[in-house]
């Protein structure tokens, strides 16, 4: 039962609050507006009830249950405000708003689509390979413990990468990329290293790549213009800074200026 | 229930307006706040010519606020002019266009590029905490207040408002200074400067170091100062500060203000204006009070 607030807010009920592995939990809502709408690469703005926690957190839209209407977010213990969630239990209610950005394009033909997903970058990429049509391989990259892998083996070949080389590959994502010799059209969201690495790679092979960019957001809606990225321009700055929250997060990999380019 | 009020020969339909720079110039707001139903929207500042404005981080939140350090990224004011007042203009409320600037010249500039546009007011941005050069300078010093105001005045074709800055010793002595320069109406408060450190990095979490704080962290500030400063001029004085209900709206009314702007609250609830509105309609309700003039400075 999604009960409207108003057109903004909205109070959702939690329908589960799991731990999936360490520091990373899945929390159900049900929120059939919501999921008719979302599209990979979305976010939602969740709200703390603790009062002196203002800001909404962005959490990237995980899977999408239209039947039941129900929305999947992952999300890691970064700070008081996702500890504060972890803490929420089914049943319980929490102030919703989105969906929110502007998602992957699910409709790019290609032979092959490259997904790739670090760490707490790996959750879209669930409802990404859920709504791409045709092959998919899919790389997903951890620090140490792996998530989501079998829920992606449903939609794809599936290879995981470990910095300390517990599971899988031991390196990095693009390293990976680069060892196998994959190509395609790159769908990527993770830690701005590995998207700095991506960006890269596509440049070398010139692949297309969309890439899911984060950065500290305020309002999530456009409104404060505090989570800027530069995007390459013809100005004489040669780049203007363009909103994450709403010209994002997905932006094309040619476009995107990161601070070490 | 009288809800109107005038600021400076200017008719609000209620005294509810939008904070510059949490609310940009209204579009990423129409599909949860009817801008017909707002009395005033105060637009995002504007210079003479497109700013970037900071690297992020420009954005932190701290216990009941944030710190910002946008540093008034703006298209420039023939952008603004062409795309933004046409905008507005499709709505029946008042428009106010806030004025940033490094220099005299770039204010003045500004206000002159405006003079046969249709808006309604001007908003001098003489406080922002988060550019270098100018901007707040001009907010801390008196002489410098006064010397802007009537450079600004000599030249604007719309009533003119100065936003104050609350970095001061004393804001009554630079709302004097904005009085005798022949400001037509005070705003207040800006942000109040702060800062974050990431006690894990060992460093400051914004990209300038430190920003301005807003939100209900800063109210009781606002309110003292809209309180004094309301005693101090003769001026109409608008209010904000950590507005987030309309019994918030109702004490800076209270203290002195006869209008109040929304900042923070817009970007934690778009809807936020319209929920303000409803809330201090149904105080007054409840006090039978039939104008809402009737409460201003009524602790003073």
């Amino acid at each position: 039962m999604c009960e409207t607030m108003n057109k903004s807010r909205t109070v959702c009920k939690i329908i589960s609050n799991e731990l999936l592995t360490d520091q990373i939990f899945e929390m159900i809502l049900e929120c059939p507006e919501i999921v008719n709408e979302a599209k990979p690469g979305q976010f939602v703005n969740l709200y703390c009830r603790h009062l002196g926690r203002l800001l909404p957190r962005p959490i990237s839209v995980c899977e999408l249950n239209k039947d039941k209407g129900h929305l999947h977010l992952i999300y890691a213990i970064m700070g008081n405000g996702t500890k504060e969630f972890s803490t929420y239990n089914a049943g319980e209610t929490i102030d919703v708003m989105g969906p929110l950005g502007n998602g992957y394009n699910t409709d790019t033909v290609s032979d092959i689509h490259l997904i790739v997903g670090g760490g707490v970058g790996t959750p879209p990429m669930v409802e990404l390979c859920k709504q791409l049509k045709g092959r998919k391989i899919i790389v997903v990259g951890f620090r140490d413990n792996p998530y989501l892998v079998n829920r992606l083996k449903e939609y794809g070949e599936v290879y995981v990468t470990t910095d300390d080389g517990s599971a899988g590959f031991k390196g990095n994502v693009v390293e990976f990329l680069e060892k196998k010799s994959l190509k395609g059209s790159i769908y990527a969201c993770g830690p701005t290293p590995m998207l700095i690495g991506v960006q890269a790679y596509a440049d070398k092979y010139n692949l297309d790549a969309s890439l899911s960019l984060e950065e500290r957001m305020g309002c999530g809606f456009g409104a404060c213009v505090g989570c800027v990225t530069k995007i390459a321009s013809n100005n004489d700055a040669g780049f203007i800074y363009k909103k994450v929250c709403k010209d994002g997060p997905v932006f094309n990999a040619k476009e995107v200026l990161f601070s070490c380019n | 229930m009288q809800l109107n009020v005038n600021i400076a020969g200017i008719e609000f339909k209620n005294p509810i307006m939008t904070a510059s720079g949490t609310f940009g110039s209204g579009r990423d707001f129409t599909s949860y706040v009817d801008l017909n139903k707002l009395g005033c929207v105060v637009v995002k500042g504007v210079a003479n010519k497109a700013w970037p404005g900071n690297p992020p981080p420009r954005i932190v939140e701290t216990y009941g606020g944030m710190i910002n350090a946008v540093g008034l990224q703006n298209p420039g004011i023939d952008a603004f002019c062409k795309e933004d007042i046409p905008f507005l203009k499709q709505y029946d409320t008042k428009i106010a266009v806030n004025i940033a600037g490094k220099s005299i010249e770039d204010y003045v500039e500004v206000a002159q590029r405006l003079v046969s546009e249709d808006i309604d007011l001007l908003e001098l941005n003489i406080s922002c905490p988060n550019v270098k050069e100018g901007g707040v300078a001009f907010g801390v010093n008196p002489s410098m207040a006064e010397k802007i105001t009537k450079a600004v005045k000599k030249v604007a074709n719309q009533p003119l408002i100065v936003k104050l800055s609350p970095n001061v010793t004393d804001i009554t002595e630079i709302a004097r200074a904005a009085e005798n320069g022949g400001a037509d109406a005070l705003s207040l408060i800006n942000t109040l400067i702060g800062t974050k450190i990431d006690i894990h990095r060992q460093k400051f979490i914004l990209s300038t170091k430190q920003g301005g704080l807003s939100g209900p962290a800063v109210k009781p500030v606002a309110v003292r100062m809209v309180y004094q400063v309301a005693n101090a001029v003769k001026l109409p004085v608008i209010g904000m500060g950590g507005i987030m209900t309309g019994e918030d709206v109702i004490e800076f009314m209270m203290a002195g203000a006869s209008a109040v702007a929304v900042g923070t609250a817009n970007l934690l609830n778009p809807a936020a204006t319209m929920n303000i509105l409803n809330e201090v309609k149904a105080f007054l309700s409840d006090k039978s009070i039939d104008n809402i003039n009737d409460i201003v400075g009524i602790v003073a």
